[in-house]
């Protein structure tokens, strides 16, 4: 495929190159002969004056000897002079057409030296007069050397084109096998990393040209599937073995209700805890379902300017005599105006998830405490804040609750899928925003960082990957 | 009532059928999507349960083609697809609810009521009445015979939608839509302690109890009277 494409990227500018040169070549021709012919009208010219000169001071009698004197020396003017009736009276040519039908003015006429064969038709450039006598003068210049410089010139045209044509193909050969050699180091590189080696980049040569933008574009999309990757490969070990274990305590019941299950009540209790388990493995699949909308970027489109302080105030309120009834002082405190581009169900959902953690593990433990919920905004950011006083999240470990199925509580003592931070995480990375937890002292603060709409921090907020601008 | 369950996948279908029947309505079923528009335009449904995925037609091609006939049948959209962005598709098709399988029967089937419900003129009054107990709607007002209620504006919304529906089912996610206006799944019990302080409120010592709860289902206010 690349040769043939070589061969026809080479084949085109070569084309392109003869046609210019050829076209060069022609006017350079065309302008020669347009110059050579123009000197000998002046030739002729200065012999025509010449002879009108000798005429007007000497008559018709010393115009004859002068053509006579003249037409006889080597190399010389064509002359001939005819009476009315058309019989030569003086020159040194015969013409090969009837003189009488010669109109006065410029031509190129056939004539022949009287020594030679009437066969030799030379040609030659003329120009007639009618002396007011009725006499016809022919005056001319052989163009035999013009002729002989017009051959010369056609063959150098002919050998220049050659030289262009081979010259250009090899130029355009080289050009394009460079390129394309470049390209075929695309390729090659392509097919070891469809074989399988994904670890494998494009070169890049430094020179920052096309070449190495393309190779270098294609490199950072390899490591974001790279990434991607990794992640799905984490993710169905983690959903392997994170399922597993409710599954089994589904057929473990399951099987030990069939054993032992001697009363229908004991029997609908053993299918409550079925039916109980079940829907816990599919809240585990809709988490799931629901990062991967948020990671994909499918969701970007749903984004619009809310006031995030109107959500977060409403979830408060959703959750105010939740956290009163666990015995937690609640605090709100909203900033106003915080607009951002969101979806609103989707920072609900964050928020409700943080709100739940903190409601799960923020109890002081030695009761009584704190959630506080702050939201504000400073340098084109918006900070939401979901603060309490429990134990808080050691620093080494904050990267790792926000991964899938990460819980700390080692005993899985407290219900909860493992998923509510990461997908917090991947929410505020869709807004462009990101999820940060710090240290409250005691405690946990969880905020979750969203560009202002309009705001100089833009998208550029978290490193994730650019969102595309897809259709709705 | 009289309901029509268009679901291509006939074990979910009959099931849903079937406990539609037992709990005293009359269901229908069509396998797919063209067959489920045909009976959907010839007969006098109550309420259409229409699956999204379906062959021949799909679920949103069948309610733009039934609104299109000037049909108002209530429509529930069941999708395995449960993402904001394809709620709000299936509502703008035409659809009046949206529920995400797998879902629970008591939580269809409260639904299934409740647009049934909406479609009766007497369910936008003013006043909503249920035993002593009256709401009304333009001036902001609750009391309890005769004696005023004053209630926090979430709180009447929230009596609101469960008197509008009084003597039916409604369930957690029901309330948390259309009360909060938010469709996730909050998974704890917020919902529930909203509900309990209501309680509290609507309900003095010695006066009977009008806010049930339905064990496995969500609540119910009901005339004690009845």
């Amino acid at each position: 495929m690349a040769r043939t494409t070589a061969f026809k990227l080479s084949a085109f500018y070569l084309l392109i190159f003869a046609l210019f040169s050829g076209i060069i070549l022609g006017y350079i021709a065309w302008n020669t002969r347009r110059l050579l012919d123009a000197q000998i009208t002046e030739t002729i010219e200065t012999e025509i004056n010449a002879l009108a000169e000798q005429y007007r001071q000497g008559g018709l009698r010393r115009l004859v000897a002068v053509i006579e004197r003249r037409g006889r020396q080597s190399g010389s003017f064509l002359y001939l002079l005819v009476d009315g009736r058309g019989d030569a009276m003086t020159g040194n040519a015969i013409l090969r057409v009837p003189v009488q039908s010669v109109s006065p003015g410029w031509g190129e006429i056939r004539y022949n030296w009287p020594d030679e064969a009437e066969e030799v038709a030379r040609l030659a450039k003329v120009r007639t007069f009618i002396l007011p006598s009725g006499l016809r003068l022919f005056v001319g210049r052989d163009l035999e050397e013009q002729d002989r410089l017009r051959v010369t010139i056609r063959r150098a045209r002919g050998l220049s084109l050659l030289l262009v044509v081979l010259m250009g193909g090899f130029g355009a050969w080289f050009v394009t096998r460079r390129v394309l050699s470049r390209v075929e180091g695309v390729a090659t590189t392509s097919a070891a990393i469809m074989a399988g080696n994904l670890a494998e980049r494009l070169p890049v040569t430094n020179t920052n040209d096309e070449f190495d933008r393309l190779a270098l574009h294609l490199n950072a999309m390899l490591d974001r599937i790279g990434e991607l990757m990794t992640g799905l490969r984490d993710l169905s070990d983690n959903v392997a073995h994170d399922l597993r274990t409710p599954l089994t305590r589904l057929r473990n019941g399951a099987e030990d209700a069939l054993r032992k299950a001697e009363t229908l009540e004991d029997a609908k209790t053993a299918l409550e805890r079925a039916i109980e388990e079940s829907d816990n493995l599919l809240r585990i699949f809709d988490a799931l379902q629901m990062i991967a909308r948020a990671e994909s970027g499918n969701l970007a489109t749903s984004l619009k300017p809310q006031k995030l302080e109107e959500i977060v105030s409403s979830l408060a309120e959703l959750y105010e005599p939740l956290a009163e009834e666990a015995g937690l002082a609640f605090q709100t405190k909203l900033g106003t105006g915080l607009v951002a581009n969101a979806n609103r169900e989707l920072i609900g959902q964050a928020l409700s998830n943080l709100i739940d953690n903190a409601l799960k593990y923020g109890l002081n433990p030695e009761g009584g405490g704190s959630l506080s919920i702050t939201a504000e905004k400073s340098g084109g950011q918006i900070r939401i804040a979901v603060a309490d006083r429990g134990k808080g999240i050691p620093e080494d470990k904050r990267q790792a609750v926000v991964e899938r199925f990460v819980r700390l509580d080692a005993s899985r003592a407290k219900p909860g899928l493992g998923l509510g931070l990461s997908l917090v995480a991947a929410i505020a990375r869709l807004h462009g925003g990101e999820l940060r937890l710090e240290d409250n002292a005691p405690g946990l603060k969880a905020v979750l960082v969203l560009p202002e709409a309009g705001g100089s921090a833009g998208r550029s907020l978290a490193s994730g990957p650019a969102l595309p601008e897809k259709e709705a | 009532m009289k309901i029509l369950v268009v679901e291509d996948d006939s074990e979910a279908g009959r099931y849903l059928a079937r406990a539609l029947n037992e709990a005293g309505h009359v269901a229908d079923l069509a396998a797919d999507g063209e067959t489920g528009l045909e009976m959907a335009l010839a007969g006098t449904y109550d309420v259409l349960v229409v699956d999204r995925m379906l062959p021949k037609r799909d679920g949103l091609s069948l309610i733009m083609a039934l609104r299109a006939e000037q049909r108002t049948t209530p429509v529930l959209i069941l999708s395995a697809l449960g993402q904001v962005d394809d709620r709000v598709l299936g509502l703008r098709a035409g659809g009046d609810d949206y529920l995400t399988k797998p879902y629970a029967f008591t939580e269809c089937l409260a639904r299934v009521e409740a647009l049934a419900r909406r479609q009766n003129p007497q369910s936008a009054q003013l006043t909503y009445k249920v035993g002593d107990l009256v709401l009304d709607r333009l001036a902001h007002r609750v009391s309890r015979a005769g004696e005023d209620i004053p209630l926090q504006p979430r709180e009447f919304r929230l009596l609101e939608y469960l008197m509008r529906h009084a003597g039916q089912v409604v369930t957690r996610t029901m309330l948390l839509e259309n009360v909060w206006d938010y469709h996730f799944d909050p998974q704890t019990n917020v919902i529930d302690v909203h509900v309990s302080r209501l309680r509290g409120k609507i309900e003095r010592k010695g006066q009977a109890t009008l806010l049930h709860t339905i064990r496995g289902a969500g609540y119910m206010i009901r005339d004690p009277g009845r």
